[in-house]
C-alpha cells in the first residue's frame, strides 16, 4: 500500500446517505483480475444513464473530478458487502480520502489496508463544505494526517479528526501489517499451543 | 492475569479476552482467530499470499465452501452462466488444494452457503473467533460466538497469522419481550429493528440479543437475527449460548466429541453476559409492537408493516430525508401512500443465508396449501443436506407441485453474481437480506420479506398480509 501523509485536492462529492458497496462496485465485476484495475468499475451503475452512457449530472463525470483524490459522502458509506473491491475500486480511480460523517465499518478497515484514508469529519461539517462547493467548484481541501486535521476552504476552518493511533501509525509509514505481526510470532504460538490443547476439537 | 472489573462482563467481554494475545499500545487487540472460512471471493487474499511466497499458517482451522458463483441448475462448473463465473469456482478449487485447506466443492453434499454450512457442520460452535470475507458471517454469532466479516487484507493476515488486530466494539444489547404473534418470524423482528434504529443504527457496536423472544427462538432463528445485525451496521450479532444451543450443536462433525463434552458445555455455560454487566446501549422492542414486514424502499431501513404505506416525502422534516425517500421510491417505481398489501410482483425468491434453512422451507411450505405459484418463484436451499432433507420430509414436492422451482443451493440471487438475476425493472419479494440499488441485478426491485410472506406471495402474484387468512385460502 502507498503511504498516507497529507492531501491537497479538489473534492468530488456523491450525495446520498448509506451508499453501499454494491454501489461502489456492483458484485458482477468482482471476479476481475486486480491486474487490470479495477477504476473502471467505480460507481459502475450509478454513474450511467439507463442506456449506459454516462451520466453528466454525476460529480464523477464532471471536470471537476478529473484530478480530485478527495471524496466527500454521507453518512454510512460503504455499508453493505464485504467486498474489498469497493477499496480498489476507488484506489485505482486515483481516491485518497474520503470523508464522511460515518462509514461501514468493514469498508473502513478495508480502506485502512490499502492506503485509502477514511475520515471521520461532523455531519454539520460534512454539510457546510457540501453547500460551500456548491458554489465554489474549484475549492481545495487539505487532508493532513500528521496533524489530523482536514483544512476546509472558505471560513469553514480546519477540523480534528479522530483515527486510532495503531491504524494511523500503519498508514502514515505505510506499514506492512502481516509482517510487523511476525515480529510477535512466539506470543502467537505460545498462546496457540494453550488454547489447542484445552480446545483440542481446534486441531483436527 | 486480569485486573477484577469493578462490573461485570459482558459475553463479547469475555470471549474477546478469552482470544486476546496482547494489546498493542496504540489500542487495538492481537485477536487470536479459531476458525476462517473462505468462499470463492477470497481469491485476493490468496493471491496476497502467494506473492509474500507464504502458505495458510494453520490449514485445520480453515474451511472453505463454494456458495457466491455456484450454479443452482447444475453441480458442475460447466454449468455455470458463464465461463469466467466458471473460472470463479476452479480457481477456488485451486487455492484450496494449494493451501492444504479443506473445502466442501459443489459436488460435496456438505456444500452450502458458507454461514448456512458452518454451524450445519460444527464449524460454528460457542465461545468461538470466527472470520469470513463476507459481511454476513455476523449470522454465526448465534452461537455465541464472535463471528464477523472481514475484508481480503484482514482475511490474508488471518492465513498467514492465525490472528488480527482488532479494536474492541461496544456493546448494544437488544432486548425483545413478549410473545411473537402468529405469522411473525425473526426476520420481522429484525427489519423491525432496522426500522427503529436505522441502517446506521449500531455502527460501531456488537449486537447481544436477549429477551423472552430469543431465548424462546430456535437456533435457526437465531441465525437469522444475528446474519441481519450486518443490515443495522453491526458488524457482530450474538446470542448467548444456552441448553438451545447445546442441544443443536452437539453431534455434528467440528464439534467436541461426547469425551469432552461435558467439559466443553461447563466452559460454554459461563460466557453469558454476567447480570451487572453494562451495555453501551440499549434497545427495546415489544414483540407485540412486531407485524409482518415489508421494504419498500432500497435500505433494510425503509421496512413498515405488511399493512402499511409507501410513505409520503413530503411528511419528512428534514430536506435530506426527503430526498432520499424520493429516490428510493423513483427507484422502486411506487407511489407515495400506495398501499404495500396487494402489490403486484414478477418474481419471487426464497433463500440465501438468511431464510434457507429447513426451518424456513418449512414455513414457506407451509403457506402453499394446495395452490400454484402464478408468477415465477425459485427455492434455492441453504446448503446442498438442507437440500437432502426438505426432499426426505416432502417440501420439495410440495414446491414443484405448486410450480415453484426446486434448485440446488447456494447465494443465487441475492447477491446475483451467479447468473441468477431478476431483470430491469422487475419486481421481487426476496427473503434475502439487501435490497440495495442493483443488488439483485441492475435495476432490480427488491421487496425483503420472511419465507412465510415470499410464498403468499408467489401464491397470490403480489405482496400480501398472511395474517389475513381467508385471503390464502
Ligand atoms: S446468501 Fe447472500 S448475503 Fe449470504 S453470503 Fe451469500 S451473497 Fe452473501
Amino acid at each position: 500500500m502507498r503511504a498516507f501523509i497529507r492531501e491537497t485536492s479538489k473534492v468530488v462529492v456523491i450525495p446520498g446517505v448509506n451508499c453501499d458497496t454494491d454501489q461502489i462496485i456492483p458484485g458482477r465485476f468482482l471476479k476481475s483480475d486486480r491486474a487490470q484495475g479495477y477504476g473502471q468499475y467505480l460507481f459502475h451503475d450509478i454513474r450511467r444513464t439507463p442506456d449506459g452512457e454516462l451520466d453528466p449530472a454525476f460529480q464523477l463525470n464532471q471536470p471537476v473530478a478529473e484530478a480530485a483524490t478527495i471524496l466527500l459522502v454521507e453518512d454510512n458509506f460503504g455499508c453493505g458487502s464485504s467486498r474489498e473491491g469497493a477499496v480498489y475500486a476507488l484506489v485505482d480511480h486515483g481516491i485518497r480520502a474520503v470523508l464522511a460523517p460515518s462509514f461501514g465499518d468493514i469498508f473502513y478497515n478495508n480502506a485502512l489496508k490499502n492506503g485509502l484514508l477514511p475520515v471521520h469529519l461532523a455531519a454539520k461539517t460534512c454539510q457546510a463544505l457540501t453547500k460551500h462547493l456548491v458554489q465554489f467548484r474549484q475549492a481545495e481541501v487539505v487532508v493532513d494526517l500528521q496533524s489530523s486535521e482536514v483544512i476546509l476552504p472558505g471560513n469553514l476552518g480546519t477540523h480534528g479528526f479522530v483515527i486510532d493511533a495503531f491504524a494511523r501509525d500503519c498508514i502514515l509509514r505505510a506499514l506492512d501489517e502481516i509482517e510487523m505481526t511476525f515480529t510477535f510470532m512466539e506470543r502467537i504460538k505460545d498462546f496457540e499451543a494453550k488454547r489447542l490443547a484445552s480446545h483440542p476439537w481446534l486441531d483436527r | 492475569m486480569k485486573a477484577q472489573a469493578a462490573s461485570g462482563r459482558t459475553l463479547l467481554g469475555k470471549i474477546w479476552d478469552e482470544h486476546e494475545i496482547l494489546r498493542h499500545p496504540a489500542g487495538p487487540s492481537l485477536l487470536y482467530i479459531d476458525r476462517d472460512m473462505i468462499h470463492e471471493g477470497s481469491f485476493h487474499a490468496f493471491a496476497d499470499l502467494k506473492a509474500r511466497g507464504l502458505k495458510p499458517r494453520r490449514p485445520k482451522q480453515i474451511f472453505g465452501v463454494a456458495d457466491h458463483y455456484v450454479p443452482t441448475l447444475g453441480r458442475t462448473a460447466q454449468d455455470a452462466a458463464t465461463p469466467a463465473i466458471a473460472r470463479m469456482i476452479e480457481t477456488f478449487d485451486e487455492n484450496m488444494r494449494w493451501g492444504g485447506v479443506r473445502h466442501f466443492g459443489l459436488s460435496d453434499r456438505r456444500q452450502g452457503i458458507v454461514h448456512v454450512v458452518a454451524p450445519e457442520q460444527g464449524i460454528t460452535l460457542p465461545g468461538l473467533t470466527i472470520v469470513c470475507s463476507d459481511s454476513h458471517t455476523s449470522t454465526q454469532g448465534a452461537l455465541g460466538s464472535i463471528a464477523f466479516g472481514i475484508g481480503q487484507s484482514e482475511n490474508a493476515h488471518v492465513l498467514a497469522t492465525q490472528t488480527l488486530w482488532q479494536l474492541r466494539p461496544k456493546v448494544m444489547r437488544v432486548t425483545i419481550d413478549g410473545v411473537l404473534a402468529d405469522g411473525v418470524t425473526a426476520k420481522d423482528v429484525m427489519l423491525a429493528l432496522i426500522a427503529k434504529i436505522g441502517a446506521a443504527g449500531a455502527g460501531g457496536y456488537a449486537i447481544e440479543f436477549t429477551g423472552s423472544v430469543v431465548k424462546g427462538l430456535s437456533i435457526e432463528g437465531r441465525l437469522t437475527l444475528c446474519n441481519m445485525s450486518i443490515e443495522a451496521a453491526a458488524r457482530f450479532g450474538m446470542v448467548a449460548p444456552d441448553e438451545t444451543t447445546f442441544s443443536y450443536v452437539r453431534g455434528r462433525h467440528y464439534a467436541p466429541s461426547e469425551q469432552e463434552w461435558d467439559e466443553a458445555v461447563g466452559n460454554w455455560r459461563s460466557l453469558a453476559s454476567d447480570a451487572d454487566a453494562v451495555f453501551d446501549r440499549e434497545v427495546y422492542l415489544d414483540a407485540a409492537d412486531i407485524a409482518p414486514m415489508v421494504t419498500w424502499g432500497i435500505s433494510p431501513e425503509d421496512a413498515v408493516a405488511i399493512s402499511g404505506h409507501v410513505p409520503d416525502p413530503s411528511q419528512f422534516a428534514s430536506a435530506d430525508r426527503r430526498k432520499t425517500v424520493q429516490k428510493a421510491i423513483d427507484y422502486m417505481g411506487l407511489k407515495p401512500g400506495m398501499a404495500l398489501d396487494g402489490l403486484k410482483l414478477d418474481k419471487i425468491f426464497i433463500g440465501s443465508c438468511t431464510n434457507s434453512r429447513i426451518e424456513d422451507l418449512r414455513s414457506a411450505a407451509g403457506m402453499i396449501n394446495g395452490r400454484k405459484a402464478v408468477i415465477p418463484a425459485i427455492v434455492v436451499p441453504g446448503s446442498t443436506l438442507v437440500r437432502e432433507q426438505a426432499e426426505a420430509e416432502g417440501l420439495a414436492e410440495i414446491f414443484r407441485q405448486a410450480g415453484f422451482e426446486w434448485r440446488e443451493s447456494g447465494c443465487s440471487m441475492c447477491a446475483a453474481i451467479n447468473g441468477d438475476v431478476i431483470g430491469p425493472g422487475e419486481r421481487c419479494a426476496s427473503t434475502s437480506n439487501r435490497n440495495f440499488v442493483g443488488r439483485q441485478g441492475p435495476g432490480a426491485r427488491t421487496h425483503l420479506v420472511s419465507p412465510a410472506m415470499a410464498a403468499a406471495a408467489a401464491v397470490m402474484g403480489s405482496l400480501t398480509d398472511i395474517r389475513r387468512k381467508e385471503g390464502l385460502v
